[in-house]
């Protein structure tokens, strides 16, 4: 009977080969028409991870290095195999107690899953790096050491030059174009961040194969498609880092500043900027809570006022005023000029003087610092002749000032350099209108004061201008990369010589002469050092803050020798009274220190003592400090009444929970979705309403 | 007598180099799932701990298996049918008694020394050798209601067991006789019915209700203007056409508030509904209250993960595949069961789509191959037998490859002579030899 039925095997081979049909169709679009599917197997299981170089590490002119990487570890924990871990004694090497243990558990569970690694504890302390290493074995494979290299300053200096490494912000991932990623680190300012590129290497690629698990199995095609690490370059700097050191002993308490720059190749010896801080501070696991404290402190430790600090530079400006009525041929060295203390001819006493001295000619001037003199100096240069009127001789003036490096940024090699002021005819005619002003109504600016501003940084390449007769180098602090080549552009601008000016060497020879006399007998006796000539400029600067009248601030620039100069310096100790006073004893150290490698004598050395020991902090910080105390006061009190307030509201709602409220009965419609009726935080569904605040 | 001197006589040599291919391609893709760089490879084969080792002792112990039943005397199945297919139910029934539990299935005896055996899967060969008997025999006449009747309870009865026993994979495979006895002589109108069945429950779960209503409607109104002179002479007509619209709707309701809220797991529910881009809303009381904690819990399973990762898998080997050991979904583990129920993403993976359809084609190929074999056959029994074979196969890849791909639900089910396990392959290499001894023994006629 069944050979009648023959026919239906037909039928049965036709089903065979439709259902295969259908799954090779299905096959098709999901393997050759669909791309997703590519994509999504190499996100979950390929992890691509960037390997991060060593950086570079920056020396100073002898070969010191003046930062360095040290390893330190992390704690890691996997939290899946904690279980059976001696808590107890982790605890007690860590010195927490086991409610803590469990709590960073936790966080690392939110945070990273369980089954990957996440930092138990960052940047472990040496001592209990010890003993956890000692006893690792205990708490294996739960918990392990990681590796993570971080910078070190072993002088514990240079704080402001050298910047920090810190995560990038998303400001920095966008105007990276993204090269950054969220996490990286990268130098944050100072010479780690001008010189981000050479210091930080070149960053690999490698590529995980990783398990549904998120563990990583191995690397993925061998490796074939990973790009090794390069190692960051190392900087030569022209820092002396025992200067820096004994610079910053120095300014210890005061507000200020001290630049000290090479005047023969523009390389920048020392920059100090008062208070500072220790580097260190801002690298390992303290460093966010130190960084916040530097932030809001109101002496601002984190300004480098080297060049960041803009002041008006005093008489140590006169110098320059000299040089520029020489050149225009207004005088000459033997000019001199009455000294009463006052400046007469412009009808009320312009520029008032308190070191009434003699200045018979160039020399004298500037040996005595006379106002008078330079105010004058000023003036015939302002209304000279050659250049019709007023606003002629001040753009004239504003040339030369250009010349010297003041009034814009000089481009020294660290970010964030202030550019200092000098005014020009728009700026008075703004404040005077049009025609208002005469070379009487901004005398000051002879003697340095008024609207003219400068950085330490501007005065001391300055004194290198006139120690070199007439050049400098832009300063900088890198002398070289270590395997630099052509490629390496970045320190090209700094091997270019800068001469805009072009001033005889007789008029800088007798501006020098009276630098040297200041030195000898004049102003800054005390700023001799033995053995080297020394020309300097003293300067007591008349500043306010918010219109009220502070206390001068102490400056004085200098170079030596006069003939061979090796250093060019400026201090500036603010709100500290005479420019003789604390800047030039501090800048006279330091020169011998650079000059001869120590301090002799012993009158000397105790004269460090005395200097790093005085405090001297401006009034308008100390307002500041005070003002900050009081608004704390304030909130504590009010703090103090709130938890009064809290403890009767606990009372409250204590009582208000003995009676949990009634839930209305909720009734369900018929095919809803679900995620549509339950309330947004499901979580939370049984919090009541807060009650209404009592009012006492 | 003389026969046993060459077993290999009148053995269709195609189907045992396809089985053997099959058998191979099955330890690749196994090696594959298991095997990471660096692994000693001679080492763990000789140890016995991976699973690719152990498959092939597998293998071995399959070849001596088959041996074995090439050797039996063709007369032995016949007049043993019956009693295996008994013995193959008192087995099912003593795993209620004696059964290890193995991933939710209650349906495992321990042979020990790690091994397993799984009656269910042997049963199917029970089955086919009893259906092939009791067609076989001169007094059966497949026309009778009553006929139909035993060969449905002959079937299905291993299939209720597997059901109890919460293999529900192995139960949709013994429907497979359905296709054996169509060849032999049920009317269609049963896989018409059955057909029908399932398009009603698709479309039950694609279509809203009024949607679903309004459709069948228009059908009937389809159905009343093409019959309306028979319609208006025998109004009983139009009853009974009312009738079963209504109760196809009736149908609707049935799959959403029993089907889904009672006989299926909420996890089963959530895949089937998923596959059509539904997500599952419970509907009974207790359903919800569970599902309610769940979701306070925030444990929720995602019942999806598997079909998910194995999408991902096949997907992303594209046309070249990725090549052996180099497919990282394979590699991290991102599949469960890959190396039994989800081995087809193994090859997918690795060997892309040329892959994937070379195996379909071997499998293509195989089940022709054996209709060709079925229908040489003098007797009934060969046949049917043959058969029977065809459509187990069909069923395990139809079943198995399409649940990989997203086309039916994650049904645990294996790859026939692929997916690692002893059972499985034991049973399919003694379903296939039997095949084969008829098959050399088509010119005896066997009752």
């Amino acid at each position: 009977m069944a050979e009648f039925n023959q026919s239906r095997q037909i039928t049965i081979r036709l089903i065979i080969a439709i259902v295969f049909a259908i799954i090779l169709v299905r096959l098709m679009t999901l393997q050759l028409f669909t791309s997703k599917y590519a994509k999504l197997a190499n996100d979950q299981a390929i992890l691509r991870k960037i390997v991060y170089p060593s950086r570079g590490i920056i020396f100073d002119r002898k070969g010191k290095a003046i930062l360095d990487n040290v390893t330190m570890y992390d704690l890691m924990v996997t939290p899946s195999q904690v279980k059976g871990v001696d808590t107890f004694a982790l605890c007690r090497i860590l010195e927490i107690d086991t409610a803590e243990f469990k709590q960073r558990v936790l966080t690392a569970i939110i945070k990273n899953s369980r089954n990957r690694p996440s930092v138990f504890e960052a940047l472990l302390s040496p001592a209990k790096y010890a003993k956890i290493n000692e006893n690792l074995f205990r708490f294996q494979p739960a918990f392990f050491l990681q590796e993570r290299p971080i910078r070190s300053y072993p002088f514990k200096a240079a704080a402001h030059l050298l910047g920090y490494v810190g995560e990038v912000d998303s400001g920095m991932l966008k105007r990276s174009n993204f090269f950054y990623q969220m996490g990286d680190f990268a130098g944050r300012s100072g010479l780690e961040s001008y010189y981000e590129k050479v210091l930080m290497g070149q960053r690999g690629i490698q590529y995980i194969l990783r398990d549904n698990f998120n563990r990583p199995i191995g690397p993925y095609e061998n490796g074939d498609f990973d790009t090794p690490s390069v190692a960051g370059r190392h900087l030569n700097t022209y820092i002396d880092i025992e200067v820096q050191q004994l610079a910053e002993k120095l300014m210890h308490g005061k507000v200020g500043s001290v630049v000290a720059i090479e005047p023969k190749t523009g390389g920048i010896i020392a920059m100090t900027s008062g208070p500072t801080y220790d580097p260190n501070e801002l690298t390992g696991s303290e460093s966010r809570k130190n960084f916040s404290r530097l932030f809001v402190d109101p002496a601002s430790p984190l300004l480098n006022r080297g060049m960041q600090g803009v002041y008006p530079p005093g008489s140590t400006f006169k110098p320059l005023g000299a040089l520029v009525a020489l050149d225009e041929g207004l005088i000459t060295p033997s000019f001199g000029y009455p000294c009463f203390g006052r400046y007469g001819p412009c009808g009320r006493p312009a520029c008032t003087h308190s070191n009434a001295g003699h200045a018979a000619n160039l020399s004298l001037s500037i040996a005595n610092s006379c106002n008078s003199y330079y105010a004058h100096v000023l003036r015939m240069a302002l209304d000279n002749k050659k250049y019709g009127n007023i606003e002629g001789g001040l753009m004239k003036w504003k040339e030369y000032m250009s010349g010297f490096g003041l009034g814009h940024r000089l481009g020294i090699d660290l970010p964030g350099e202030y550019s200092g002021y000098i005014p020009d005819t728009s700026r008075y005619n703004k404040v005077f209108r049009k025609g208002g002003w005469s070379s009487c109504t901004i005398a000051s600016l002879g003697i340095g004061q008024g609207e003219i501003q400068a950085t330490p940084m501007q005065m001391a390449n300055a004194m290198c201008l006139i120690a070199n007769r007439g050049w400098y180098y832009t300063p900088h602090f890198v002398k070289d990369i270590e395997g630099e080549t052509k490629e390496d552009t970045i320190l090209n601008k700094y091997r270019q010589k800068i001469a805009p000016l072009h001033i005889p060497n007789d008029y800088y020879q007798a501006v020098i002469d009276g630098m040297e006399m200041v030195v000898t007998n004049g102003t800054a006796r005390n700023a001799a050092i033995d053995g080297y000539a020394v020309c300097a400029k003293t300067g007591t600067v008349e500043n306010y803050f918010k219109g009220k009248k502070q206390q001068n601030h102490s400056f004085f620039v200098a170079f030596a020798p006069k003939d061979d100069p090796k250093i060019a310096i400026c201090v500036v100790v603010e709100n500290a009274g005479f420019g003789s006073t604390w800047a030039a004893p501090i800048a006279s150290l330091l020169m011998e220190k650079f000059l001869n490698d120590s301090i002799a004598g012993d009158r000397r050395k105790a004269e460090i003592d005395r200097i790093s020991n005085v405090v001297i902090t401006p009034a308008r910080i100390r307002y500041e400090m005070h003002r900050r105390d009081s608004i704390r006061q304030a909130k504590d009190s009010v703090q103090r009444k709130r938890i009064r307030l809290d403890s009767t509201a606990i009372g409250f709602v204590r009582s208000a929970t003995t009676l949990p409220p009634q839930q209305p009965k909720r009734e369900l419609p018929q095919r809803v979705n679900w995620f549509a009726i339950l309330p947004a935080d499901r979580f939370n569904f049984y919090t009541y309403t807060q009650p209404q605040q009592r009012t006492a | 007598m003389e026969k046993q001197a060459t077993i290999g006589k009148g053995v269709d040599t195609v189907t045992v180099l396809l089985y053997y291919a099959l058998v191979m391609v099955g330890f690749i893709a196994i090696f594959s799932v298991e095997f990471r760089m660096g692994d000693s490879f001679v080492q763990s084969l000789l140890e016995l701990k991976k699973n690719y080792s152990k498959q092939v002792l597998f293998i071995g112990i399959s070849s001596l298996v088959a041996v074995f039943v090439l050797l039996t005397d063709s007369k032995f199945f016949t007049a043993i049918a019956n009693l295996l297919y008994m013995g193959g139910i008192l087995l099912m029934l003593l795993t209620f008694v004696i059964g290890k539990d193995i991933s939710g299935s209650k349906s495992w005896i321990a042979l020990g020394g790690g091994f397993n055996l799984q009656p269910a899967e042997l049963c199917k060969v029970f089955t086919a050798l009893a259906l092939a008997k009791y067609l076989s025999r001169p007094e059966t006449e497949f026309k009778t209601l009553r006929s139909h009747l035993i060969a449905f309870a002959l079937t299905l009865g291993p299939a209720v067991l597997s059901i109890a026993q919460k293999e529900t994979g192995l139960a949709l495979v013994y429907f497979s006789f359905f296709l054996v006895m169509y060849r032999e002589g049920l009317p269609a109108i049963y896989l018409i019915v059955g057909f029908s069945f399932v398009v009603l429950f698709i479309s039950s779960i694609v279509l809203s209700f009024y949607v679903y209503a309004g459709a069948l409607a228009f059908i009937v109104l389809i159905v009343i203007y093409y019959f309306w002179r028979q319609i208006k002479r025998n109004f009983v007509l139009l009853a009974a056409l009312l009738l079963v619209y209504f109760a196809v709707i009736g149908f609707k309701w049935f799959v959403d508030n029993v089907v889904f809220d009672k006989v299926l797991k909420p996890y089963q529910a959530e895949r089937v509904l998923n596959m059509f881009g539904k997500s599952y809303v419970p509907k009974s009381p207790e359903r919800i209250a569970l599902f309610e904690k769940e979701q306070a819990s925030g444990k929720k399973k995602d019942y999806t993960y598997n079909v998910k990762q194995s999408k991902i898998a096949i997907g992303s080997g594209g046309f070249a595949g990725k090549g052996f050991l180099k497919g990282v979904t394979t590699q991290g583990d991102f599949v469960p069961e890959q190396h039994t129920d989800f081995i087809f993403t193994a090859i997918a993976e690795s060997f892309g789509f040329w892959g994937s359809a070379l195996l379909l084609g071997l499998y293509f190929f195989l089940l022709y191959r054996i209709i060709s074999i079925a229908e040489r056959q003098r007797s009934t029994f060969s046949r049917v037998y043959a058969y029977s074979v065809a459509c187990i196969l069909l069923f395990h890849i139809m079943i198995n490859i399409s649940m990989t791909i997203g086309l039916m639900p994650v049904i645990g089910i294996t790859l026939p002579l692929l997916s690692y396990g002893g059972s499985s392959l034991v049973t399919f290499t003694i379903l296939i030899f039997i095949m084969l001894r008829l098959d050399a023994d088509r010119n005896m006629v066997l009752r």
